[in-house]
């Protein structure tokens, strides 16, 4: 018992409720991370891996950003370049975004259903302590014969296959990260079905849970199909095999239909757990019910289904016949009706409220307005015929950091406002964090605005140089891109001076908020709902 | 004066944030349902974040505003369920017709080969039966800064390919090694270059002019600087260009068989070297390894002449697949081949002594 943190011992001696969170003995140091089975041990781990790898991804953005500041060769060879575009895209992807989602599940779905910890708690453990080999894996890969993996994030074959041991390192690494992946989703699929409290029917879920649940079935489905991808690339590298050597009999493009059957339900994998962030806060701050809480639950599951039906939309360049891309582009705008169902949705609870906008609220905002900005110039990417001029340029950089970092980012920064409280029993500032809010909120669309003009007029993405005519909309990018970056450190400064000497929390700091956690005291004890809490 | 300095000020500024002026009827087509939907997304955002920016100034706590309770509204939901899809059929129906004609690659005036490499663009004109390989012309030290860039920097090649205006040309694309991609946007053509496989896509240059765009897909290290370049010629023009190019490409066969002075091999192989090989082994013969290994000093270029002209001629195989060193023996001419291994035998600190006529690399490739 000598080694509960004091500040955890204080609390939960002035909380009798909650007696029974003498039971938490964990040993102390390194080791209570390394073996902890605890939800929220792992939820804290998660999190701040995948910050250190936000930053880490940051770097390597920062770098490709000096690079383009303007025309000509400057810091980086163009072979190094194409590196740090494509890990860049593989660290923000599967070490940024993809474990935050899983921290946020870890923290929130046992208490949002009142269950006790995850359904497979040494399983958590393993799922997390995955993830720092793959991420060694990655940035090894930048010091070895051939440097790291340069054929972009999407691997295309058959420049993956030419590629040097840097390619072999990647695609291992995306095996291990699969598998952290499909045991996380497992997890939370069992303790979502089989842990919830008394009462707690499926229909009465907190949005953040339903849309975890959808988003742990689509990853289940699509990371095998990923680890296929990557594994016949590596046979045919090292194997003989000629999956996708159109000399020995295979076709280059079948490896992007495959790819991109994983990559465009990962899409939605990316951006489901943040609708669900979304839909907990802009009904806790408008203090009023989630509008639609049915019709979100069918929308986030049509959005899931529909996933499926339209990956050759990444791939209307290829050549496809006429009957394809009208398919597929049918499809793609049917997506068109369930999002927009949820940005209705979103603005009707907002609607008559009766709103105040703290930091978590701001994001929130943030996310709806940017995201169906995203979204729209993702219909506009789905009109085949102007996807074919704009596609494989900046237009499309722009698009999907619409979605991935004012989308998802930024309900992930919501959601960390939002629930910090919670989390460390602590209150972050309110200054800093609107400060944080409005200079992300600036930066952002001074980076990413104008490549939408820059993919318009004809700039190539993932090139180290471009023409003069170029240089302007670049070199604004370059200069958003740094203030975005720097940004980010607000946030860090904040979430640690919270937790080393915040002001206490008390057990509801949100006045709106009804889920099940905020019945549990601030900081939540380390064991909570070992007795199940009764939903009406 | 003014008004033409505001006048190509405004001509600047609408090429930095809009589609490249179309010159072709699917460039415009493209252009102007790119226009029509974005209109029609500007309209809807507008509508909703008024709605949604209008409750934020209206529906705060600070201005004593009472939270309704409601939740659902079946009217409401389906009616914005509803209306969204039929906005949608009105985007699916010009962007279908647009695709159908897209994808007519039938009756063409004229047949051209795009052949994509790394990194440079191979054209044939099947039907008059001469073609010739596409290089960047920017020079390496405008890209290194050591002098100041060109009107065209990075937009500009040794030897454009050359169309006439107003004819219907199908182009059937492919590519010799990873996959590349054609793209002009000012004609709204964008096909990726699949190696194996060859794909079609047409275009009727409706305006005389120079047309610049740029391999759209990634494909290693230099491909940011592999651009296309098309100029449409008037008709007379364009045959006089034409009989002048089936000229050159029966004058130009060299005979193989022609016995070599070593040093008009080295003059010529430093000329082929630059066009084909420096982009990865560099101009000084030292690489960039591990990638690309040095040939200053190699076991190779200063070893036995048959090793030799099997990389240069075959390529590099690893474990059964093809390297970043790709063959060479169907893209450059027995004369060249020769020329640019002679020379790599006799530069930079090489001093091997022999000379490779064209007629043993004839030999070799049997």
């Amino acid at each position: 018992m000598s080694s509960i943190p004091h500040d955890h011992a204080a609390d939960h001696a002035a909380d009798h409720g909650h007696a029974h969170d003498e039971h938490a003995h964990y040993p102390g140091g390194i080791m209570r991370w390394i073996t902890t089975t605890n939800h929220k041990d792992i939820g804290t781990l998660y999190l701040w891996f995948s910050f250190i790898m936000f930053l880490a991804g940051g770097c390597l953005a920062l770098t490709i950003r000096t690079e383009l500041f303007e025309p000509g060769l400057q810091i980086v060879d163009p072979e190094f370049f194409n590196s740090l575009t494509t890990l860049h895209g593989l660290i923000m992807i599967f070490g940024a975004i993809m474990p935050a989602a899983v921290g946020f599940a870890n923290w929130q779905v046992p208490m949002m259903i009142g269950a006790p910890d995850m359904a497979f708690a040494r399983m958590n453990n393993w799922s997390f302590w995955l993830l720092p080999f793959a991420a060694t894996l990655l940035f090894t890969s930048f010091f070895v014969p051939g440097g790291a993996a340069a054929g972009g994030w999407t691997l295309y074959a058959p420049l993956s296959v030419q590629a040097g041991m840097g390619m072999d390192l990647t695609i291992f690494a995306i095996h291990i990260m699969g598998a952290s992946s499909i045991m996380g989703s497992i997890n939370i699929i069992t303790t979502i079905l089989n842990l919830r409290a008394p009462g707690m029917t499926l229909m009465k879920m907190p949005l953040f849970v339903w849309t975890w649940l959808i988003t742990a079935y689509l990853l289940i489905a699509v990371m095998p199909v990923l680890a296929g991808a990557v594994t016949m690339l590596l046979t045919d590298r090292h194997f003989g095999t000629s999956f996708f050597n159109a000399a020995g009999g295979g076709d280059p493009v079948m490896f992007q239909h495959i790819f991109w059957f994983f990559g465009h339900p990962e899409v939605y994998i990316m951006i489901l757990p943040a609708f669900g962030i979304v839909s907990t806060i802009i009904p806790a701050f408008s203090r009023k019910p989630l509008f639609g809480y049915a019709s979100m639950v069918y929308a986030t599951s049509s959005i899931a289904i529909l996933s499926f039906l339209v990956w050759a939309h990444h791939m209307f360049t290829v050549g496809m016949p006429a009957a394809g891309q009208i398919f597929f582009m049918y499809m793609t705008m049917l997506i068109a009706v369930p999002t927009g169902v949820k940005v209705f949705n979103w603005v009707a609870t907002m609607w008559k409220g009766s709103m105040t906008f703290e930091t978590p609220m701001l994001f929130a905002i943030g996310f709806i307005f940017l995201f169906t900005l995203g979204g729209f110039t993702g219909l506009v990417l789905a009109i085949t015929p102007v996807d074919i001029q704009l596609q494989d340029t900046y237009y499309v950089v722009a698009h999907f950091h619409y979605v991935l970092v004012a989308g998802s980012l930024f309900a992930f920064f919501g959601g960390i406002y939002y629930w910090l409280p919670k989390w460390c029993g602590r209150m972050y500032n309110e200054t800093m964090g609107k400060w944080h809010f409005w200079l992300s909120m600036i930066f952002f669309n001074v980076t990413f605005f104008p490549m939408h003009f820059l993919g318009l007029a004809g700039m190539p993405r993932r090139v180290p140089d471009y023409a003069t005519q170029f240089a302007d909309w670049n070199m604004v990018a370059s200069i958003g891109a740094f203030g975005f970056g720097l940004s980010q450190l607000l946030l860090l400064y904040n979430v640690l001076t919270t937790i080393r000497s915040g002001p206490p929390a008390p057990a509801k700091p949100w006045e709106g908020s009804d889920t099940l956690e905020w019945t549990l005291p601030s900081p939540a004890p380390y064991h909570t709902f070992e007795t199940p809490p009764v939903v009406e | 004066m003014l008004a033409s300095v505001l006048g190509t000020g405004v001509a600047r500024a609408a090429k930095e944030y809009n589609l490249q002026p179309p010159v072709t009827p699917i460039g415009e087509q493209i252009f102007d349902l790119h226009i029509y939907i974005m209109w029609i997304c500007v309209v809807i955002f507008v509508g909703v974040f008024a709605v949604m920016f209008y409750s934020i100034f209206a529906h705060r706590k600070s201005k004593g505003h009472q939270a309704a309770q409601f939740h659902e509204n079946t009217m409401v939901e389906v009616v914005w369920t509803i209306i969204p899809f039929f906005i949608l059929l009105f985007m699916a129906f010009p962007a279908t017709k647009t695709i159908l004609a897209m994808k007519d690659t039938t009756v063409p005036d004229m047949t051209i080969k795009v052949t994509g490499y790394q990194w440079k663009w191979g054209y044939d004109y099947i039907d008059d039966g001469f073609g010739f390989v596409s290089n960047l012309k920017t020079p390496y030290t405008q890209i290194h800064n050591q002098e100041p860039k060109g009107e065209h920097y990075l937009l500009e090649v040794d030897q454009p390919m050359v169309v006439p205006v107003g004819k219907r040309v199908r182009v059937l694309i492919t590519a010799g090694d990873v996959i590349h991609s054609w793209w002009v946007p000012a004609f709204g053509v964008k096909q990726d270059a699949i190696p194996g496989f060859v794909r079609d896509s047409w275009f009727r240059a409706d305006k005389p002019g120079i047309y610049r765009g740029q391999c759209a897909e990634l494909c290693g290290k230099e491909h940011g600087f592999m651009p296309v370049v098309v100029e449409v010629l008037p008709a007379d023009q364009y045959a006089a260009w034409a009989d002048a190019q089936k000229k050159k490409a029966t004058a130009a066969a060299d005979d193989p068989a022609k016995v070599w002075d070593p040093k008009d091999l080295i003059a010529r192989g430093e000329g082929v070297y630059t066009a084909n090989c420096a982009a990865c082994h560099q101009a000084t013969g030292k690489g960039v390894p591990p990638a690309f290994p040095p040939l200053d000093g190699s076991k190779i270029a200063t070893g036995p002449v048959e090793a030799h002209l099997d990389t240069v001629l075959n390529g590099v195989v690893k474990n059964g697949q093809s390297t970043a060193m790709v063959p060479w023996k169907n893209t450059l001419s027995p004369t060249d081949i020769a020329a640019v291994i002679t020379y790599e035998r006799n530069s930079w600190g090489n001093h091997v002594g022999d000379a490779v006529q064209p007629a043993q690399v004839v030999a070799a490739k049997k």
